[in-house]
């Protein structure tokens, strides 16, 4: 039975295996990447110590640091279970099965999903989710950007010198996001707003050829080669079925980072701390860990 | 090392690309680096190869992998 482990290995999971690490806790890291969405970042102008650097450098340099001790890591591995078991927690994976006397849930968000028909078939095949990976595929195509708050105005900023024409597919009856972004995407010829608007299907052969939208009332079929998805973030918490959660599904801690069930803690984007940030989900892996180390000092 | 021939498509923007890539330097495995952004024509190449249309796509002696997989990267250069 291991003293700890840790769920997932982004900002504050790291942080936290570092810590862990020099308070020579014995312990498991299981996650299913590493750097979470730090990775995925474009650039970071804000993490302290670093004026300038990309999400991938970052996350590298992370991943470096935690490695340096030579920690136990089950990578590509995710938990699908994870319960109370007498004094400890006991987790199942997709691989095996762990228990500990203590957890650390940092297991972030993931992009969250359309939820319609087509969806799955069509992912990589002209749907995506991350418009700085696959944007450059899309020169001089037709594509669908959905979602209408910063990141889908990020997503259509950046096709804006990629593809032919931009529909812009949102929901709510205005865009949201950030005025300096709105503007513009609202200015660019390229980029047709389409407000009161739902998809409702995406369609195609071997590639994305179209998506089925609903507005007013009445369906109509748009046609596009990409689809962009950018409908915000999922907190990965649903294995943890015992936790308190607030309606956003992100697990509720206090300021130990202590959930409701004693000797499970949680750090970072899973839970509801109010800023959603790289240094924020640091320092919340950091305090999760010392939490774990003093709660395993007094339960000895 | 590998006599096994190593092709990268990838963006520029795309931080699995890099990361792909940089994981075949650490293990000092030389590849071929096209970047789809700057040319088309290779666009149509990782579809035809994948049937996929995303970034990173290796090629491994012919193994395609889409995606950074680490595991399968692994395997797939025998390291």
């Amino acid at each position: 039975m291991f003293d700890l482990i840790i769920v997932g290995a982004g900002p504050a999971g790291i942080t936290a295996s570092v810590y862990a690490a020099r308070k020579k806790m014995d312990f498991l890291v299981i996650t299913k990447d590493i750097g979470g969405q730090a990775a995925w970042s474009g650039h970071i102008e804000n993490y302290t110590g670093y004026q300038f650097i990309t999400g991938a450098e970052l996350a590298s340099k992370f991943e470096e640091h935690m490695r340096k001790y030579g920690i136990k890591l089950k990578e590509n591995e995710q938990v699908i279970e994870l319960r109370r078991k007498d004094d400890g927690v006991w987790t199942k994976t997709d691989k095996g099965s762990y228990e500990a006397k203590t957890v650390v849930i940092a297991s972030g968000k993931r992009s969250r999903e359309l939820g319609v028909p087509g969806e799955k078939e069509f992912k990589n095949r002209g749907l995506t989710y991350c418009a700085t990976c696959d944007g450059p595929l899309f020169s001089e195509k037709d594509v669908a950007v959905i979602g209408g708050g910063n990141s889908a105005l990020d997503a259509a900023l950046q096709l804006i010198k990629i593809a032919k024409h931009i529909y812009l597919i949102n929901i709510t009856s205005a865009i949201g996001g950030d005025p300096i972004m709105r503007e513009k995407v609202s200015e660019s010829k390229k980029v047709t707003i389409l407000n009161s608007t739902q998809v409702t299907a995406v369609l195609g052969d071997k590639m994305v050829s179209g998506i089925k939208i609903r507005r007013q009332q009445r369906e109509e079929t748009l046609p596009v080669q990409g689809v962009f998805v950018e409908i915000g973030l999922i907190a990965n918490s649903e294995f943890a079925k015992e936790l308190e959660k607030n309606e956003l599904g992100e697990i509720k801690v206090n300021c130990r980072n202590e959930t409701n069930i004693p000797g499970i803690f949680a750090a970072g984007d899973v839970t509801e701390v109010p800023e959603k940030q790289i240094i924020v989900a640091a320092g919340e892996g950091a305090k999760a860990a010392l939490s774990a180390f003093r709660y395993l000092a007094q339960h000895k | 090392m590998t006599d096994k021939k190593v092709i990268v498509y990838s963006t520029p923007t795309c931080p699995f690309c890099t990361m792909a890539k940089k994981f075949l330097e650490d293990n000092n495995i030389e590849f071929e680096d096209f970047d789809v952004s700057a040319d088309r024509t290779k666009i149509e190449e990782i579809i035809r190869k994948s049937g996929q249309m995303a970034v990173p796509v290796l090629d491994i002696d012919g193994e395609i992998i889409v995606g950074f997989d680490k595991e399968r990267i692994r395997k797939a250069l025998g390291l």
